[in-house]
C-alpha cells in the first residue's frame, strides 16, 4: 500500500535523468549508463540505420516484443547438420521448441497463412523462416517464400535463421531477396567442443563426423556472418547454453561474433527431457537454472549486445512472443479463412501501438526520475504477469509465463521470463501447479499481477514472493520502480529486511495455444 | 538399386528427395519411398549413397535386400 501513496511525488529532474532513460533497461552498472544495450532499450545508442530495422522486430528488440508479433511459417523441412539437442521425429502440438512443427507447407500455403495472420494481428510486423529444418538446406522452398510474401504483404519484414552451413553459397539469395535480418546458431568455435554437440553435418555430398565435422561448420557459420554483415545485413547469433558442455566457452562465442560484425548475442537455456528424444535428453544433459542463465548473460553483455527475451519458440509459432496462436491458423483454417490484407488498417493499427510505446517510455522515465536521489546498492528481481503492451495486465492464475524485471536504483530491466503452467483452470487451482510456478519465480522478491485469489497469495507468501496487484493494468517498468522505492524507503525505516532469493528453474513445460 | 525407405521411420523431411541423382524418390502420403528400378546406390555419382548420408533418423533408408547388391558394401 505504501507503494500507491509513493507514486505521488515528482521530483522534477527529467532532464537529469533524460540520457539514462533512452537507455531503459541498461542501467545495471551503478556506474551510470551502459553504452551497449541495443535489444534492451529503445533506440540507446543504436546508429538510426540499425534502429529502424529493429525498433518493430520482436526477436531483435526486448522493447519491440511487448508490442508487435512474428510469425513462421514451416517451408524448410529438410536439415543438413545433426543437432544432439534436436530431435527431428518429435512432433507435439503442445512442445514449444525449435525444431518442432505440426505441419509442413508449401510457398503457396505459407503466402495465404501470412495473410491469414496478418489479416487478424495487426500487429504482425515479421515473417520469418526457421524451419523446422535449415531453411538454407531447402533454398528453394525458402526463396519462392519470401518472394511471395513480399509480393503479397510488403510491409513485412524478411528474416531467417539459419545453422550457417549452407550461408556463404546464399548470401547473394538473400541480399535479393531482401531479408533483413538473418539469425545464426553458433554454439562454439571450438571444433572439440563441437564434436560433442554435432554427431554429423552432410556438406559437399558427402557426411563429415567428429571434429572435422565442427570444424567445416565453424568456418562456414564465421565466414558467413562475416559475408552478411559486410553486406549490410543484420545478423544476431544464437547460443544454446549447454553446461559443462559449452557455458564458459560461450564467453568467447561472444568476443569472437562480435569481431565478425553480429549485432545481438542471444544465448539460449538446453531444453533438455528425456520425453524430446534427444541425444542430450537421453542422456542425461541437464539445461542451466535461472541464476546460471544470468550469470552467463551478464558476463557476455557489455560485448555484444545480449538477448534476453527469447522463448525459443517453433518454427511454425505465430504471434506475440510468449503467446502461442498458430491453433487458430491451420491450414485448414486458413484454406476457409476470409482474407483481407488491408495495408491501411494495419499502418493505422501499428500507430496506435507507436503511441503506447512512447507513453510506456515517458512513464518510466518520469517514475525513474523519482528514484534518482536514492542510493542503494540492492539488486533483486520481480517477476510480472503481463500478456502484452508493456502493461501488468494479466491474471496470475491465467499468466503462462512471468517476465522477470532486475530492479536497482538505476532502473528496471528486463532480465529474462519463466514458463508456468496454467494454474487456474476452470476456475480450479491445484496445488502442484503453484508449487510449479513458485519454483520458477522463488528467485523473485514479489510477483505483480492484475489480479490473484486469495489462496495463491497466501503460498506466495510463505514462499516469500510478496503478491502485487496495485498496480493493475499499469505500465510494467513504471509500476517496478515505484514499487523498489517504496521497497528501499520501507528497508531504510527497518521495517523490513531484504532476505537474498534461492535459485529458480526454467520450466520446460509445454506453453500451449491462448486458444 | 538398394536401397529403401523405412515408411514408419521417416519423417518427410525431404532431405533425400533433391539429393538423388537418379530422380528415384518421391513423395506418397507424407512420406517418401525410392524406386528400386531407379536406385543406383549412387555408384558413379558420389562417393555414399546420398539419402544415407542426409537421413536424420539412423536406420531408416536401408538396403533392400529383396534386390540384388550393386556394390559390395553400402
Amino acid at each position: 500500500m505504501d507503494a500507491v501513496a509513493g507514486r505521488g511525488r515528482r521530483t522534477g529532474i527529467a532532464e537529469y535523468i533524460g540520457e539514462i532513460a533512452e537507455h531503459k533497461g541498461c542501467r545495471t552498472s551503478h556506474g551510470g549508463p551502459s553504452t551497449n544495450c541495443g535489444s534492451q532499450a529503445g533506440q540507446g545508442d543504436l546508429p538510426q540505420t540499425i534502429w529502424e530495422k529493429v525498433k518493430n522486430h520482436p526477436c531483435y528488440s526486448e522493447e519491440a516484443h511487448h508490442h508487435y508479433a512474428r510469425m513462421h511459417v514451416a517451408v524448410a523441412p529438410a536439415c543438413n547438420v545433426q543437432c544432439n539437442y534436436c530431435n527431428r521425429k518429435f512432433d507435439c502440438a503442445n512442445e514449444s521448441r525449435p525444431g518442432v512443427v505440426s505441419e509442413k507447407l508449401t510457398p503457396e500455403q505459407a503466402v495465404r497463412k501470412v495473410l491469414a495472420v496478418a489479416t487478424s494481428i495487426p500487429q504482425l510486423t515479421v515473417l520469418g523462416i526457421a524451419g523446422p529444418g535449415d531453411p538454407l538446406a531447402n533454398p528453394e522452398k525458402t526463396f519462392k517464400t519470401f518472394e511471395l510474401v513480399a509480393k503479397a504483404a510488403p510491409d513485412l519484414k524478411l528474416c531467417l535463421s539459419t545453422n550457417g552451413l549452407a550461408l556463404p553459397d546464399y548470401v547473394d539469395s538473400i541480399v535479393r531477396a531482401n531479408v533483413d535480418h538473418v539469425t545464426i546458431t553458433i554454439n562454439t568455435i571450438d571444433p572439440e567442443i563441437g564434436a560433442k554437440i554435432y554427431p554429423w553435418i552432410f556438406f559437399n555430398h558427402k557426411r563429415h563426423t567428429g571434429i572435422e565435422a565442427a570444424r567445416i561448420l565453424i568456418d562456414r557459420q564465421l565466414q558467413g556472418l562475416q559475408m552478411l554483415t559486410e553486406r549490410g545485413i543484420l545478423c544476431k547469433v544464437n547460443s544454446v547454453m549447454i553446461p559443462e558442455i559449452n557455458d564458459q566457452h560461450l564467453v568467447e562465442v561472444n568476443k569472437t561474433v562480435k569481431s565478425r560484425g553480429a549485432f545481438l548475442h542471444n544465448i539460449m537455456p538446453l531444453i533438455s527431457a528425456s520425453e524430446h528424444g534427444t541425444v542430450f535428453g537421453l542422456s542425461g544433459q541437464r539445461g542451466p537454472t535461472a541464476q546460471e542463465l544470468k550469470a552467463l548473460q551478464d558476463a557476455c553483455e557489455g560485448e555484444t549486445k545480449v538477448m534476453r527475451h527469447c522463448r525459443q519458440c517453433r518454427a511454425d509459432a505465430v504471434g506475440l512472443l510468449g503467446e502461442d496462436r498458430r491453433a487458430d491458423f491451420t491450414t485448414e483454417r486458413i484454406m476457409v479463412m476470409d482474407i483481407n490484407y488491408d495495408a491501411e488498417m494495419r499502418r493505422a493499427y501499428q500507430a496506435k501501438v507507436e503511441d503506447e510505446r512512447a507513453a510506456k517510455i515517458a512513464a518510466g522515465r518520469e517514475e525513474l526520475a523519482e528514484l534518482a536521489g536514492q542510493k542503494s546498492e540492492i539488486t533483486l528481481l520481480v517477476a510480472v504477469a503481463t500478456k502484452g503492451s508493456g502493461l501488468i495486465n494479466e491474471h496470475f492464475g491465467h499468466a503462462k509465463e512471468f517476465q522477470v524485471y532486475e530492479l536497482s536504483t538505476s532502473g528496471a530491466k528486463f532480465v529474462g521470463h519463466r514458463r508456468a503452467e496454467v494454474y487456474c483452470q476452470g476456475g480450479h487451482g491445484e496445488e502442484d501447479r503453484l508449487s510449479n510456478i513458485i519454483g520458477a519465480i522463488k528467485d523473485c522478491q514479489a510477483v505483480f499481477v492484475a489480479k490473484i485469489g486469495d489462496c495463491p497469495k497466501r503460498n506466495l507468501l510463505k514462499a516469500g514472493i510478496e503478491p502485487v496487484d496495485q498496480y493493475a493494468h499499469e505500465f510494467i517498468e513504471k509500476s517496478a520502480i515505484a514499487w523498489f522505492r517504496c521497497y528501499l524507503d520501507k528497508l531504510q525505516s527497518g521495517e523490513i529486511l531484504h532476505v537474498k532469493r534461492d535459485d529458480a528453474a526454467i520450466r520446460r513445460k509445454a506453453l500451449t495455444s491462448a486458444a | 538399386m538398394p536401397f529403401k525407405i523405412i515408411a514408419s521411420q521417416c519423417t518427410g523431411c525431404s532431405a533425400c528427395e533433391p539429393l538423388c541423382p537418379n530422380v528415384a524418390i518421391s513423395e506418397k502420403g507424407g512420406t517418401f519411398s525410392i524406386d528400386p528400378k531407379k536406385c543406383t546406390e549412387c555408384v558413379g555419382y558420389f562417393d555414399e549413397p546420398q539419402c544415407v548420408a542426409v537421413c536424420p533418423v539412423d536406420d531408416t533408408c536401408v538396403v533392400d535386400t529383396s534386390w540384388p547388391r550393386r556394390q559390395a558394401s553400402a
